[in-house]
């Protein structure tokens, strides 16, 4: 029980977090960790665990933000429908998709799903009569407020996380493992890889699906450069995942929080820090540099992926002991 | 048939661009054993370099190939330098980390350029932009016929490079056996760092070509990044011929694509195939020649 008490502590901090903050704008920042979350524990299962390199997360999450948008713009369902069935869509999905591209390995694999991607970014746009292609789909939310939001998506992150930790635990963490660090030895020692990848990559769909249902109920507007985006989705999934710590159970948590921040820190200019200092001082110099570094959230999104990959290749969670050393060089003059 | 005749013209001359972009593409393929997912981003760098001339300083943008491929080769070598090389030393779980890198380079160098530029449209209008030439019936695009000329005489000037200089055989060795080149006294860390700056160049040319014919913005790189690793993988990784034969297969595809079935499939086409070549024939065309 002792290793579970850090989650359960942080868990009970996130069940109290909307009644302790009451703030819209704070909230809605930790719901986009929460389905990050989701979509990095994912993203996780397949190329942390099992090694074959995901570069088309936004697939899966686009069509499950798809299925929930038609489902209440073509037949008059609630988009809530979508959160199942969007996950068992994405999953007859990926079933064949895997089945398929599961004969190539390592970087070929990935360029297929990337592949995969742009197909199905192409297939939203152009299909107009089914999908309004770039005019995109208007769902109508269900709640004003954004609790409820909040604890659906903390649900649903618990349960990637949740999910990703069982597995892991399993039988089949271990055919995942062994597949990632050697697909021949693997299958000499009698692990069907197809089937163990498929797998991986149905579970992984299914939570990629399920956020992307959740971003349709909750933003209540999707078009196709929005959810199949490569770079904002597919490449912001890997990022979650690399940064977080890449075959960890915590790594895509870690990940998304650290992620999100750093986004809305240049995004919001500090929080609305520099904002607020630059009309307090009056001067030119604040005012402008507050423009500049809005506008360079997401030049600063690529500088992160260059700096974890050089400096951070396994992850905050990965490279810990590492990390603690360098940043608490204070402990060892301490204890010298 | 005149339609035919022309959608053929036409496919070809532009795959004569997407053979070069698709050759820079497979060396770096051939000596880094990476897909280089910022190519159509440097691409995009090379035709701003060639806006700016054309626009600020009046030099034909043909001429701005003095510049703009020595400039991007200098930027590939600093690239491969100080991003791609200490990579190879870091561990990692996953070995598509330069790969990843690579996007995140792609990302830097779009968002550097919508920061000085802004996300506008900008093209390069010249005098024999729309100029066009009749043969037979068929028009030929002036300024697209130049860039297959000039593609054709770099493709051949690559070629002899590799085969018949000193440098260019180093290359073809690491891209052949990294570690029996080195025994052999090659540096490959130096030869990576050059082979970088060559793609780079290349598709630079490609670029340089593309704009008197073509609108640029910051996020041309993309579609130019997926098509150049579509001609990678059709030609077979690290085939130089196979990119030539990837580049053309790929213009004749989209031509023919955006004539029949519909401009907005053109892209779409490019991706299509490239997924029933990976399944079909893995390897690409350099699998059908045993070369």
């Amino acid at each position: 029980m002792k290793q579970y008490s850090g989650a359960i502590l942080l868990l009970a901090v996130m069940l109290v977090f909307p009644l302790a903050v009451q703030d819209a704008y704070y909230q809605h920042l930790m719901i986009l960790v929460l389905l990050w979350v989701a979509i990095g524990s994912g993203w996780n299962l397949i190329s942390g665990y099992a090694g074959q390199v995901l570069f088309g997360a936004a697939a899966f999450f686009g069509v499950g933000a798809y299925t929930a948008a038609l489902l209440s713009h073509k037949l008059g369902i609630s988009a809530w429908w979508g959160l199942p069935l969007g996950a068992v869509i994405t999953f007859a999905l990926a079933l064949p998709f895997g089945w398929v591209c599961f004969r190539l390995r390592g970087p070929y694999f990935a360029l297929a799903t990337l592949a995969l991607n742009e197909i199905f970014r192409h297939i939203a746009t152009i299909w107009e009569s089914l999908t309004e292609g770039m005019v995109g789909i208007l769902v109508m939310q269900t709640f004003v407020s954004k609790v409820p939001y909040y604890y659906i998506a903390l649900g649903i992150a618990v349960a990637s996380v949740l999910t990703v930790e069982i597995v892991v635990r399993s039988r089949w963490g271990y055919y995942f493992v062994s597949i990632r660090e050697d697909q021949d030895a693997a299958e000499s020692l009698g692990i069907d890889t197809l089937r163990y990848k498929s797998v991986a990559l149905c579970l992984s769909s299914c939570m990629i699906g399920l956020a992307g249902a959740l971003y349709t109920n909750y933003m209540g507007f999707i078009d196709p450069r929005v959810v199949f985006s490569l770079h904002d989705v597919s490449i912001a999934a890997i990022l979650v995942g690399i940064i977080g710590g890449v075959g960890t159970v915590s790594g895509p948590a870690v990940g998304a929080f650290i992620m999100v921040a750093v986004m809305e820190i240049f995004r919001s200019g500090g929080f609305g820090f520099l904002g607020k200092l630059s009309s307090a001082t009056g001067s030119p110099f604040v005012a402008t540099l507050t423009k500049y570094i809005s506008e360079a959230h997401v030049l600063s999104f690529g500088l992160l992926v260059i700096f974890v990959i050089l400096y951070l290749p396994n992850g905050v969670v990965g490279d810990w002991p590492i990390l603690k050393k360098k940043l608490l060089f204070w402990r060892r003059q301490a204890t010298v | 048939m005149e339609v035919f005749l022309q959608t053929l013209v036409a496919g070809i001359l532009k795959g004569g661009l997407y053979a070069l972009i698709g050759l820079g593409m497979t060396l770096i393929m051939g000596v880094m054993g990476i897909i280089n997912l910022a190519h159509g981003q440097l691409m995009m760098i090379a035709m701003y370099v060639t806006y700016v001339l054309f626009h600020y300083m009046g030099v034909d943008p043909y001429y701005a190939l003095i510049v703009s491929m020595p400039s991007l080769f200098v930027l590939g070598m600093l690239i491969q330098r100080f991003l791609l090389n200490p990579l190879m030393k870091v561990e990692a779980i996953l070995p598509e980390n330069q790969v990843l890198m690579t996007v995140g380079i792609g990302m830097v160098l779009t968002e550097v350029i919508r920061f000085i530029f802004s996300s506008n449209y900008l093209s390069a209008q010249t005098s024999y932009s729309s100029e066009v030439r009749f043969v037979g019936g068929i028009s030929i695009s002036y300024p697209l016929s130049i860039a297959f000329v000039v593609a054709t005489v770099l493709t051949l000037a690559l070629f002899w490079f590799l085969i018949k200089t000193d440098l260019g055989r180093s290359i073809r060795a690491v891209s052949q056996d990294p570690e029996a080149a080195e025994l052999m006294g090659i540096n490959a860390e130096r030869i990576k760092i050059i082979t970088m700056g060559l793609g780079s160049a290349l598709v630079a040319a490609a670029g340089t070509l593309l704009l008197p014919i073509y609108y640029l913005y910051p996020d041309i790189g993309g579609p130019f990044t997926r098509r150049a690793f579509v001609i990678t993988i059709l030609g077979g990784l690290g085939s130089t011929v196979g990119a030539i034969f990837g580049g053309v297969t790929l213009g004749l595809a989209e031509a023919f694509g955006s004539t029949y079935i519909g401009m907005e499939f053109e892209e779409m086409i490019g991706l299509v195939i490239f997924l029933l070549v990976l399944l079909f024939l893995p390897g690409g065309f350099k699998r059908l020649t045993k070369v």
